[in-house]
């Protein structure tokens, strides 16, 4: 086994059929090792959450390979896709996709509802509440979304992506929704992560937000226009 | 995932929307609880039947006219009971009976309107196991006599002359003055006739008085009752019976103006009814069932669509199409399972103080109640079930992006 977690090679997505087809991705090669931070940049509708959508084995590609943790995605089965989400992935999403009518506390143990070992209730429950905690919303357990600010409704969230430990998280516009400063506080749960070891793939449209990445891919018409270190991607100059 | 939870799951979906789930479930409860409600009314009504017909007496055979034929009322006539009573082999007595119209009853300046008033001949007490409570019946020659005597029912007695003794007072019935000597025993109401509100006469002397002016005749009957000496001799007395009254109408035993039946008979004959009517309840009940059922489908296809987006996150967290299949079905199975009990409930409790406020006599069909159960499960299961594979199928980025 490499040191690649994600090796993506020649991925195409079309959708729709002849003349209504649209390309989302053109043919993409990307490989992310683990522990990389990497932040993803590109005008809208230029197939950056296609990419997202694949790469969380929501959506599966028009053509080419996807291999997760050296294995290869196309073979995998619905359920194991569903088993994959389940452990290796953590999602983040920008409208932050929790269930109005649980509390944070209940909307964080979800993902050890579908575990394919058994956790127990008490076993679950202190897990969610250690994810909580590691948010800084150890207060708020019993808070419904509806009582918590977008900040903090993104760290329930994100909560909720850690609490099974996935190895790769993946967050689309996490602060897409959020002012400046709750953007901060949830950048830096990010980079508290990543300095844990976790790896992180992100979409933002912010070169401020993705100048903390250590890694900026810039794509353009579901194509790769560039994929360097920090400071030196051209979509950082666009400011887009 | 482990069932426990999603049943759990399951429940707290449900538990979300408590007056949601309780709506949804009013048409299994009603459904569920018509069927035990219905099923107690018919096999009730079927019972109070055959009550009725039981307590005419033991090993009694009744011999009535014809009903639906020309002349029906005057086939059967006092002659036909006594060539019985003298040429059937078998029977320990024999009570032929006519009821005029209803008349005004007298003793003493108490006056009762409107009582029944029933002429029979002298075995009507033990033919009929109905017992003289003090002094005693009329005898057969006072029904010859035409004698001028009187039975009073335990009721009228009591509303003549209050506790004071019955026995010996002279009583006018219309403008015949007569004498008591017999109190029947009490026996209340037996399926809606009111033994002890009728006076009891010999049918010689209800004939002279009272059956002059009726289109039946002074010589007409309304029911013969025969008692047989024992079980084993019940189908000769009827053969001998319908060959007898067969010479003596001069028709064909196989058409004949009269029938004569057991209790049984007239118990079996009013059950073909009874059970045709339960048949029709229990469809009815059994539709009510069926549209509760679709009222399950129809909330819980509304219910899909209005938790999309909460499908596809459980999917993106890794519940798989199974999971979300068995969650919903099992949201279903239980609506319809809670339907079940309550229905249950409702239904074994009003049948219950149907019976007790006297509004309907009902017994419970103890079959009724895992039978309406297990319609109310397979009703959850199979309505459940389509609105459980529309919510699996969903794609889950499609689900995510709904709004
Ligand atoms: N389900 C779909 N059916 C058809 N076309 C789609 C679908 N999803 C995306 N597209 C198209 O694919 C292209 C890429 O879309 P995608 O959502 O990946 O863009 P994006 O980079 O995430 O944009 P944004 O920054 O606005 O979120 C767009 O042209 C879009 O219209
Ligand atoms: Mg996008």
């Amino acid at each position: 086994m490499n040191n690649n977690l994600i090796e993506i090679t020649g991925m195409t997505k079309i959708y729709g059929m002849d003349e209504a087809a649209v390309s989302a991705l053109a043919g993409v090669d990307v490989d992310v090792s683990r522990g990389e931070f990497v932040a993803i940049m590109g005008h809208s509708g230029s197939g950056k959450s296609t990419l997202m959508n694949i790469l969380g084995c929501l959506d599966r590609p028009t053509e080419g390979a996807y291999l997760l943790d050296g294995r290869d995605v196309e073979q995998m089965s619905k359920d194991e896709l569903a088993e994959i989400r389940n452990e290796k992935l953590g999602f983040i999403f920008q409208s932050f996709n929790l269930l109005p009518r649980l509390s944070a506390l209940s909307n964080v143990m979800l993902p050890m509802l579908y575990n394919s070992e058994d956790i127990n209730d008490a076993d679950a429950e202190s897990r969610a509440i250690a994810s909580l905690e590691a948010v800084g919303l150890g207060e708020r357990l019993h808070h419904r979304p509806n009582q918590l600010s977008g900040g903090q409704q993104q760290r329930v969230a994100i909560a909720r992506a850690l609490v099974n430990k996935p190895p790769l998280i993946l967050a689309d516009e996490p602060t897409g929704n959020l002012d400046s400063k709750s953007s901060v506080e949830i950048m830096d749960i990010l980079h508290g992560l990543h300095k844990n070891g976790a790896t992180i793939v992100m979409v933002t449209h912010e070169p401020d937000i993705a100048s903390h990445a250590e890694r900026i891919i810039c794509v353009k018409d579901g194509l790769i226009l560039s994929d360097g270190r920090n400071g030196v991607s051209p979509c950082l100059a666009q400011r887009i | 995932m482990k069932l426990r939870k999603i049943f759990r799951t399951a429940w707290e979906g449900l538990m979300l929307n408590k007056v949601r789930s309780f709506l949804t479930t009013l048409g299994v409860i009603i459904g569920v609880a018509s069927v035990i409600v219905m099923l107690a009314v018919s096999a009730g009504a079927e019972a109070s039947i055959a009550e009725q017909i039981n307590a005419l007496g033991a090993n009694l055979i009744i011999v009535s006219p014809m009903r639906g034929i020309p002349g029906a009322g005057r086939t059967l006539l006092i002659d036909d009971a006594y060539a019985i009573a003298e040429q059937v082999v078998g029977i320990s007595g024999i009570s032929a009976e006519q009821s005029p119209a209803a008349q005004n009853v007298r003793a003493d300046g108490v006056t009762l309107e409107s009582i029944p008033v029933i002429g029979t001949t002298a075995d009507f007490s033990s033919v009929r196991d109905y017992a003289v409570a003090e002094g005693r019946y009329f005898t057969a020659d006072e029904d010859d006599r035409k004698a001028k005597v009187v039975i009073l029912g335990s009721g009228i007695a009591t509303d003549l002359f209050g506790t004071e003794r019955a026995i010996g007072q002279t009583i006018t019935v219309d403008s015949t003055k007569l004498t008591v000597i017999g109190v029947m025993e009490a026996k209340g109401l037996v399926a809606d006739v009111d033994y002890d509100g009728r006076v009891y006469l010999p049918i010689s002397l209800v004939f002279q008085k009272f059956m002059t002016a009726s289109p039946m005749g002074t010589d007409a009957v309304r029911t013969i009752y025969l008692k047989s000496e024992s079980q084993e001799q019940i189908d000769s007395v009827i053969a001998q019976t319908t060959a007898i009254l067969a010479a003596r109408h001069d028709v064909d035993p196989a058409k004949p103006d009269f029938t004569v039946q057991t209790q049984q008979d007239i118990i079996a004959t009013q059950e073909a009814t009874t059970a045709a009517f339960r048949d029709l309840l229990a469809w009815v009940a059994g539709i009510s069932l069926l549209v509760g059922g679709i009222g399950i489908m129809n909330i819980m296809l509304v219910s899909v669509t209005e938790r999309t987006r909460e499908i596809g996150l459980r999917q993106a967290l890794g519940a798989r199409a199974s999971t979300v299949l068995m969650q919903f079905l099992i949201e279903a199975i239980i609506l319809s399972l809670a339907g079940g009990l309550v229905g249950v409930i409702i239904g074994v409790g009003s049948s219950y103080l149907f019976d007790m406020f006297g509004t309907m006599r009902t017994e419970i069909v103890p079959m009724s109640i895992p039978l309406a159960f297990g319609a109310a499960t397979i009703v959850g299961i199979f309505f459940g079930y389509y609105p459980a594979t529309q919510a699996a199928k969903l794609d889950p980025i499609e689900a995510l992006r709904r709004e």
